[in-house]
């Protein structure tokens, strides 16, 4: 790791003046994914400002129809919160197959969705839910917020406060895990919206990052049931393709794992 | 047997330091004045070193030294070396590209070092060692066999035309195309052994101090083997003589093979620390492992078996292409040729065996022993042989593998190996038991109502450890004896130290060989230690790698403390005024059989250091050494069955049972014996499932962090159902035949039997990851 300065905020504002006044800064939450290219010397930020311990980007509120989930909020946490569990399960689910033990104390969901790494589990949750991110500037829908690999609506210096889900009918994730990483090799999230809306995101598959899969949406628009998405086909061009799975396992998984995250929804 | 004698499920002595913390490892110890190493490495697989420029380095914070691969070959330090000579089938020796332990000229592999920086700390290195400049001309790059074997493939070494090491032949020839030209059957196969990274826990590291009042080198070293160490060093590397030379192997974080070698990083320390004259301290990160430690496996074969008409083997014929990488590492020419094809008889009657083994160089780190080492290679390719021609003659795979066993011992094999003992019909009997194999098929059709293939698969291990006699590998080419030493030091309190030539890099040595004392003289085994890893301490020693440490190891304790034993009981006759051959040994004391005559041990042991009273002529003290040297391989074996389901959505692979029924002749610590079969088919299965280590056609490593090798974790495996069938080996008086690398070397061919029985498909190879099992499945 080069030399850095290492700055523990106790606010948004007081983290968002801090990032202004340094030179390269970095944001830092459950380091999970900024910790290890810092130490294989990939990133060099001059200031790393430490988000995690900021009361007001921790924990989960449910009111009404809506589960919000502040951005330092732990993977681990999320996994054993009784609102969470209770209005979207499928969500639970989702972060008791994340990476391992040690990434799901540590990591966090502000940072995951920041990162938006193309085989993530939770930029899958936030497009099919229909979730809005919440910034110290703005709200921005999912549909506006992954902007493609590693990249997203986020202007330099912007904090992410929490993500707000639209409680669903049903909603469902299966993610076939990456032998070696745990990530998605590829992942489905579903989820039938209250109004009857349908919505289909699958990660770890598009060579451009989360994305949804329409054809999938009308096939469960038309028919709730997992026979329903045996006669889609899945397109293998501009999938990913790499020592662990060929594009056109991926596109068969896309499938298979919708079909299941189906049947989990029920 | 006692409460901690052989036999006995003794909790390990050593776990305490080291489930603590408390463990102390090479990168534990800070010597006065240390500086820290950091190695320049290519980033190309093949290139030349046009021109290194330090200068910017050397002015940086910190920095003590930079210095480079031609540096070290104006030094004289020697080339490194591979101890075991083979012949090719002309007669011809074997080619041995050079390798200075920096690149002066050509670098061969990435992460091959050319350059190091020393200074004050670590990250200072490593900082300077980012502003060496290297000017590189890229060579054009071959990073397979296939591929390296081409003629007009880019050539690796001047000394080695079209990058082959070898071409080595095992067996008879014309006997073997006789008996296929009878054969009622012919079955083929071709099969490709994944290369495979070793990854043992602790990286490797290496501190060297030299004293130059003294003129004297001190190396602590992530090794298997110090002695071993200390003799290459001095006898080929110019490093010091032995005497000047000490080698330390302090608590190692487990070696599979990888920390048998000595590698470019020790040499370098050594020799930087005489020329910076401070000691030298180097680390290496999980990167760093990845890139240099020694791969293993890696071969391509072709195979055919004959069968006659009753569905006997008649005859088996092998070629294997095994890649090397771009250097022969130090036991690399054994692993393919007397690890590998001396073991194709497998466990089965094959009157006639031809192989043919090509070693080729590519531009890849170097391959060698990976625990089991070449016997893994050899039990798969038999294993998927014999479940292939099970299918093909449609017979049931275990009743061919009935009609084959050998039954008969001692057996000479046609390719060297005389095997002592055995009972393969027991093992797998047993195995066969555990899994109800009888049930199987109505399993299997209950799983093909839910949807899921369920298969099952046989694997009759053999392999042949101890990795000895020495005079017999001295016969094959290896360069060192393979005996061992030991010295049992009896102290004037009566308290045992145990000296021992072998290494225990996580096998529980410190639990194990105190048991052996124990039994003998029923003594509590807190007083006795274990004293290895040292060569100021330990006579000599070959170190521990072929599941040697008790069959070798333990038997030179017991000659020594037979000795011992001896000269106590003439000290406690003379005391007890008794008959020698009347003294027995019970509880910690000798006593005058039949009488209630006795004197402790302590007692005795003090006689032996006051000398006051000892028997005329008798030398003072209570101290034996013996060496010893043994008399055949020894031949674990035994089968193992797994039986699991394949998803045909995923082609994703679930265990429902794994059987092993393994013959290890006596057992001293079941315990202990059951961690070794555990770690040994969780990396069988890693094999089977998950491991590869690639490289891309420019030699890139695509596999060099665990974000992408994939490492068995305890999820993906299922819990173990062992047993064991023992014959117990003749060879040894404990009739010890060692559990090691059993795990290992018979797990993978389990596997995959069972995953090609499942989806009805003989053609797979390993890993069978989801995506290749989803692909098969899917093939037309
Ligand atoms: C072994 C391993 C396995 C993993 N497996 C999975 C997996 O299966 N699925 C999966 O989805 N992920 C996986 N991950 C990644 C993990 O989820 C990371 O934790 C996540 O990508 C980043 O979250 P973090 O809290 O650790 O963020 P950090 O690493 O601290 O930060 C990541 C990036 O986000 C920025 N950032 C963080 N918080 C905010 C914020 N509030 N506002 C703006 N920017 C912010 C940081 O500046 C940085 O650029 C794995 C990681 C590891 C090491």
């Amino acid at each position: 790791m080069y030399q850095t300065t290492y700055h523990r905020a106790s606010s948004v504002d007081e983290a968002a003046s801090l990032f202004a006044k340094s030179s390269e800064a970095k944001f830092l939450a459950g380091g999970q994914t900024l910790l290890p290219v810092m130490k294989q010397r990939l990133a060099s930020p001059s200031d790393v400002i430490d988000l995690g311990k900021i009361k007001e980007l921790q924990g989960v509120e449910l009111s009404g129809d809506v589960l919000t989930i502040k951005a330092a909020t732990t993977y681990y946490d999320i996994m054993t919160n009784a609102d969470v569990k209770k209005a979207i399960p499928a969500i639970a689910h989702l972060t008791s197959v994340l990476g391992d033990p040690a990434v799901r104390y540590r990591g966090t969901i502000g940072g995951s969705i920041a990162n938006n790494d193309p085989a993530a589990d939770f930029p899958a949750a936030l497009l099919a839910l229909g979730a809005t991110v919440k910034t110290n500037k703005r709200s921005i829908t999912a549909d506006d917020f992954f902007k493609g690999l590693f990249t997203t609506a986020l202007e330099d210096g912007e904090i992410i406060t929490a993500v707000s889900f639209p409680v669903p009918a049903k909603a469902g994730y299966e993610k076939m895990r990456h032998p070696a990483s745990r990530f998605a090799l590829t992942g489905v999230f579903v989820a039938q919206t209250k109004s009857g809306e349908v919505r289909v995101a699958a990660t770890g598959a598009s060579q451009s990052g989360v994305m949804r899969v329409p054809a999938i949406e009308a096939a469960l628009k038309a028919n709730w049931s997992p026979s329903a998405i045996d006669s889609v086909s899945i397109s293998a061009s501009n999938l990913l393709a790499d020592i662990h799975g060929t594009a056109e396992y991926r596109a068969n998984l896309v499938k298979v794992m919708a079909q299941r995250a189906v049947t989990a929804a029920g | 047997m006692g409460v901690e004698g052989i036999g006995a499920r003794v909790v390990r002595k050593e776990d305490k330091r080291f489930i603590t913390g408390k463990g102390r490892y090479v990168d534990d110890i800070k010597l006065q004045g240390m500086t820290f190493a950091h190695f320049v490495r290519s980033p190309h697989a093949h290139a030349k070193v046009k021109k290194i420029d330090s200068s910017a380095a050397l002015k940086m914070p910190g920095v003590v030294a930079v210095l480079t691969g031609q540096q070290i070959v104006d030094d004289k330090v020697g080339n490194l070396i591979c101890g075991w000579a083979i012949t090719s089938k002309d007669g011809s020796p074997m080619k041995m590209g050079a390798w200075p332990a920096m690149a002066p000229e050509t670098v061969r592999f990435v992460g091959q070092a050319v350059a190091v920086v020393i200074a004050d700390s670590k990250n200072l290195a490593r900082d300077a060692a980012e502003a060496v400049v290297v000017d590189y001309e890229e060579l054009p790059v071959v990073a397979d066999v296939h591929a390296a074997i081409k003629s007009g493939a880019p050539q690796l070494h001047p000394e080695a035309p079209g990058n082959q090491v070898y071409d080595w032949v095992i067996g008879d020839e014309g006997a073997t195309d006789a008996a296929f030209a009878k054969a009622a059957n012919v079955v083929k196969l071709d099969v490709t052994n994944n290369r495979l990274a070793p990854n043992a826990m602790e990286p490797r590291a290496a501190i060297a101090d030299y004293d130059a009042a003294e003129e004297h080198f001190t190396l602590y070293t992530t090794s298997q083997n110090p002695h071993v160490a200390r003799l290459v060093l001095s006898a080929f590397y110019n490093i010091a003589p032995e005497h000047k030379l000490r080698v330390i192997a302090p608590d190692v974080g487990g070696g599979f093979g990888s920390k048998i070698y000595i590698y470019p990083e020790e040499m370098v320390a050594l020799w930087a620390s005489k020329k910076v004259g401070r000691p030298v301290k180097w680390t290496g990160d999980r990167t760093e492992a990845f890139l240099t430690d020694a791969h293993g496996r890696d071969h391509v074969t072709h195979a055919e078996m004959a069968f006659d008409a009753n569905n006997k083997i008649t005859g088996l014929k092998v070629k294997t292409y095994a890649n090397f990488g771009a250097y022969m590492s130090l036991f690399s020419s054994a692993v393919p040729t007397y690890l590998y094809a001396t073991l194709l008889s497998g466990q089965y009657n094959i009157p006639a065996i031809h192989a043919e083994v090509i070693g080729v160089y590519t531009n890849t780190v170097p391959v060698d022993a990976y625990r089991g080492a070449g016997r893994p290679e050899a039990s798969y390719l038999i294993e998927r042989l014999m479940e292939t021609a099970a299918r093909q003659l449609k017979v049931d795979p275990a009743a061919l593998r009935k009609t084959n066993f050998i039954t008969q011992f001692p057996h000479q094999t046609p390719v060297i190996m005389a095997y002592d003992i055995g009972d393969f019909n027991a093992s797998l009997d047993a195995a066969m038991k555990a899994i109800d194999y009888a049930g199987f098929a109505s399993r299997k059709a209950q799983a093909k109502a839910q949807g899921k293939l369920r298969g099952i698969g046989l694997s009759c291990y053999i392999e042949a450890c101890g990795i000895a006699p020495s005079k017999a590998v001295g016969s094959l080419g290896a360069g060192v004896g393979l005996w061992e030493s030991a010295e049992v030091r009896v102290n004037p309190v009566g308290t045992i130290e145990i000296l021992t030539g072998s290494h225990s890099h996580g096998q529980g040595h410190e639990t194990t060989f105190c048991q052996l004392v124990a039994e003998r003289l029923g003594i509590p085994i807190s007083q006795v230690s274990i004293v290895h890893g040292d060569t100021d301490k330990v006579q000599f020693g070959m170190g521990t790698y072929g599941s040697r440490s008790a069959a070798v190891g333990l038997t030179a304790i017991l000659k020594a403390m037979e000795k011992m034993e001896a000269k106590a009981k003439k000290i406690a006759a003379h005391a007890l005024e008794a008959s020698e051959a009347d003294i027995v040994i019970e509880n910690g004391e000798f006593k005058v059989t039949g009488t209630d005559k006795a004197i402790a041990l302590p007692m005795v042991a003090l006689a032996a250091y006051t000398a006051h009273n000892l028997p005329d002529g008798m030398e003072p003290g209570l101290k034996e050494s013996a060496f010893y040297d043994p008399t055949n391989f020894t031949f674990p074996a035994g089968t193992y069955i797994c039986e699991l389901e394949v998803d045909p959505g995923t082609g994703k692979t679930s265990f429902v049972n794994f059987v092993a029924a393994d013959d290890f002749g006596r057992l001293i610590n079941p315990m202990i014996v059951e961690g070794q079969v555990h770690g040994g088919l969780v990396q069988g299965i890693g094999q089977a499932l998950l491991e590869h280590a690639i490289y891309d056609a420019n030699g890139q490593p695509v596999t060099a962090s665990f974000m992408d090798y994939a490492m068995p974790r305890a999820d993906d495996v299922p819990s173990f159902n062992l047993s064991h069938t023992t014959t117990l080996c003749p060879g040894n008086p404990l009739g010890i035949k060692g559990c090691g690398e059993a795990g290992a070397i018979g797990a993978s061919a389990a596997v995959i039997n069972a995953i090609t029985d499942a989806i009805g498909k003989n053609n797979l190879e390993m890993p069978a990851t989801p995506d290749r099992v989803w692909r098969t499945i899917h093939a037309a």
